[in-house]
């Protein structure tokens, strides 16, 4: 996983509130067995028409959105389905953080192993980020991990939480199956207390 | 004095491996069942890193999510489906796990066929890579749904890092009336806290009502859950669930049957038990529910009307209901009871178990599905398939005019040939209503079976209480 330090970059407004995991990428997408190449798939049925041309009135068409690294959207954001595709189409696109009001659980999961960085603000911050995003020319944002914090060059300076396990993770890049793997010992214990689990073969 | 604690505070506990100071909790998981969409890219990692399934005999898989729900025999048109398909196959066979593939007599969508093997049990912990694992809760599981990493995870080393969630308590009073069912006291409840009112949650579901539903009914509760923006929801086992699961193959049989069942006596909630949410309804309140936008959340009972967005309590819901209207192709304020249907589609994980088929069977006997109308009835497994046409519904249905397909997902979420078209509208007895979920432009309304069977009849949402049921002796 690479990690997330902080990140300064271009802004994409998206105010909807409960945008759900089968709006970021369609189910259509989800037979391949890669876990890249999804990016283009993004948003596919807001992003392109039903005769596959671009959605001009879509707002992440707009040009100058088109490099945006962070995301700031309404409040229940990647609810529904558990496809961890829904992250790694947001990430194939480039997008590393995405700023909301709340998140649904197996999604904020999803991002923090593919090193999205979820970041909770109340509701009167994340309408202050979207409309700069929506009236700022080229505006950008700073998300920093290791301070907890996004700014921004007019004065915006909110502290976020994150527990001090994931944003160590996510600073390091880490393994989270190496991070388990290093407690064999309780697991093989665990196994010998408690031996009579149902097996799934007979 | 011992502390008293919640069901799930009792399966968390004792499913601890271990516990760092300021790190998530090591949790020990007992079944990991496994299917053909969310599983390719783990066993890719394993590979990567040289790793193995450390569980294989915990671990289950099956195909359901893109199967083809026509004529086994023939092959599968779609080349990517087909190749996920084959990629499991090979998966389960290099990492030894047990695979019920498409022409098993076992096959069947993921949360039908662990609870009818009997794999479900009270008392497990169980995940899977897919959201409505929820559904498992019905046994007095810790069930709940899990991403690709985790799923790796799982494989790699039977556990997973989890932070402990908070607890609800949904307490169900009173009794349901006739044709309200499981599927509208979940509407009901989503109507009444949101798709986000339990995000961080598991909730425990108790109450008069919860406890006189089926072990189907149960299931379809608990599988919504997720549709609440819950972690898991779960039910104490009882007299209900010991009765369905004696005799199914994975349970406990003979003398370990008896322990087994002592055992699963003390998952119960403790008197005094502590949650950190209570939410209350009164289900003899409850009428047959119909959703009328995009996500399940936005339910109306089927004597009421779509709602008008500028009465909205935020101005955020109420740009959110105005894009629902515009993608449903709705105006606020018409009766529910007057919206026509194109389709009508019988199934899912939520409502495609033995007792869903016969409720829909009971109102569409004697009947023939209106003109214009397709209709179709998914099997949620290959066993219910063959129990239902040992009992005659698939006749029932056939010479209605439905259509009588193979088990899997099938247009829940429309991976496979099964979708809708744009601009249909479709009374589904699915989980979801999400935009284009059911097929791109297709509009979904979440209803129960015995609802949508009535749907199919008169071409229109119709009230199934009011029902004239034909070939019953009253």
């Amino acid at each position: 996983m690479k990690p997330f330090r902080s990140l300064t970059g271009i802004v994409a407004p998206l105010d909807r509130p409960n945008i759900d995991t089968d709006q970021i990428i369609p189910k259509q997408f989800l037979k391949r067995i890669e876990r890249t190449g999804f990016g283009e798939f993004l948003f596919y049925d807001w992003r392109y028409r039903e005769d596959g041309k671009l959605n001009e009135d879509f707002i992440l068409n707009e040009p100058q959105y088109r490099n945006a690294t962070i995301l700031v959207t309404g409040r229940n954001f990647g609810c529904g389905s558990s496809r961890e595709h829904a992250p790694w189409a947001l990430l194939d696109y480039g997008f590393r953080a995405i700023i909301a009001p709340s998140f649904a659980d197996i999604f904020t999961t999803n991002c923090m192993k593919n090193g999205i960085l979820p970041v909770t603000l109340s509701e009167a911050d994340v309408a202050t980020l979207l409309q700069r995003a929506l009236t700022e020319p080229g505006y950008q944002a700073t998300v920093d991990l290791e301070k907890r914090l996004v700014t921004d060059a007019l004065g915006f300076h909110t502290p976020f939480e994150i527990s001090d396990f994931n944003r160590h993770r996510l600073l390091e890049g880490l393994d989270d199956i190496g991070l388990t793997l290093k407690y064999e010992p309780q697991i093989a214990a665990y196994e010998q207390r408690h031996g009579n689990a149902p097996v799934t073969s007979s | 004095m011992s502390h008293s604690l919640t069901l799930f505070e009792k399966l968390w506990d004792s499913h601890v491996v271990c516990q760092q100071e300021d790190e998530p909790a090591l949790l020990y998981i007992d079944l990991h069942l496994v299917h053909e969409v969310t599983s390719p890219q783990a066993f890719e990692g394993l590979r990567a890193a040289a790793r193995h399934v450390r569980r294989p005999d915990l671990t289950v898989a099956t195909v359901d999510h893109n199967v083809p729900t026509t004529d086994r025999r023939l092959p599968i048109s779609d080349a990517i489906a087909a190749k996920q398909i084959e990629t499991l196959r090979n998966n389960c066979s290099e990492f030894g796990i047990t695979l019920y593939d498409i022409n098993s007599a076992e096959q069947g969508i993921v949360h039908v066929i662990g609870p009818e093997l009997g794999l479900t049990q009270p008392g497990l912990t169980i995940v899977c890579g897919d959201s409505h694992t929820s559904t498992h809760g019905a046994f007095g599981a810790l069930a709940f749904g899990i991403g690709t990493s985790e799923v790796e995870h799982v494989l790699a080393t039977q556990c997973l890092q989890q932070s402990k969630p908070r607890t609800m308590k949904v307490e169900v009073s009173g009794t349901l009336p006739e044709g309200v069912s499981a599927k509208d006291l979940a509407l009901a409840i989503i109507g009444q806290i949101g798709t986000d009112g339990a995000t961080g949650h598991v909730i425990e579901y108790t109450g008069e009502a919860v406890r006189e539903l089926s072990m189907e009914g149960r299931m379809t509760l608990c599988n919504m859950s997720i549709e609440a923006g819950a972690r898991a929801g779960m039910i104490a086992p009882d007299e209900t669930t010991f009765a369905y699961l004696k005799g199914r193959r994975f349970a406990p049989s003979g003398a370990q049957w008896n322990e087994a069942v002592a055992d699963w006596r003390t998952l119960a909630s403790d008197e005094g038990a502590q949650y950190d949410s209570t939410v209350r309804i009164d289900a003899s309140t409850l009428a047959p529910f119909v959703t009328w936008g995009t996500n399940p959340g936005m339910v109306v009972p089927i004597n009421g009307c779509v709602p008008d967005p500028s009465q909205a309590q935020t101005e955020a819901d109420s740009h959110a209901a105005q894009s629902a209207l515009e993608y449903m192709n709705l105006a606020p304020g018409t009766h529910i009871e007057e919206i026509a249907i194109d389709r009508v589609f019988i199934g899912s994980c939520t409502n495609a178990r033995i007792e869903d088929l016969r409720a829909a069977a009971r109102v569409v006997r004697g009947y023939r599905i209106k003109n214009n109308v397709r209709a179709m009835v998914v099997p949620g497994s290959q066993a219910i398939k063959r129990a239902a046409e040992a009992e005659g519904l698939d006749r029932i249905f056939l010479d209605a005019g439905f259509e009588w397909r193979e088990s899997g997902c099938s247009m829940c979420l429309g991976m496979n040939p099964d979708i809708l078209q744009p601009g249909e509208r479709c009374a589904s007895t699915s989980n979801r209503n999400f935009e284009g979920r059911q097929g791109r432009g297709g509009r979904t309304h979440l209803v129960s079976p015995m609802m949508a069977a009535a749907a199919a009849i008169t071409g229109k949402f119709t009230d199934v209480r009011q029902w004239r049921f034909q070939g019953e002796s009253r």
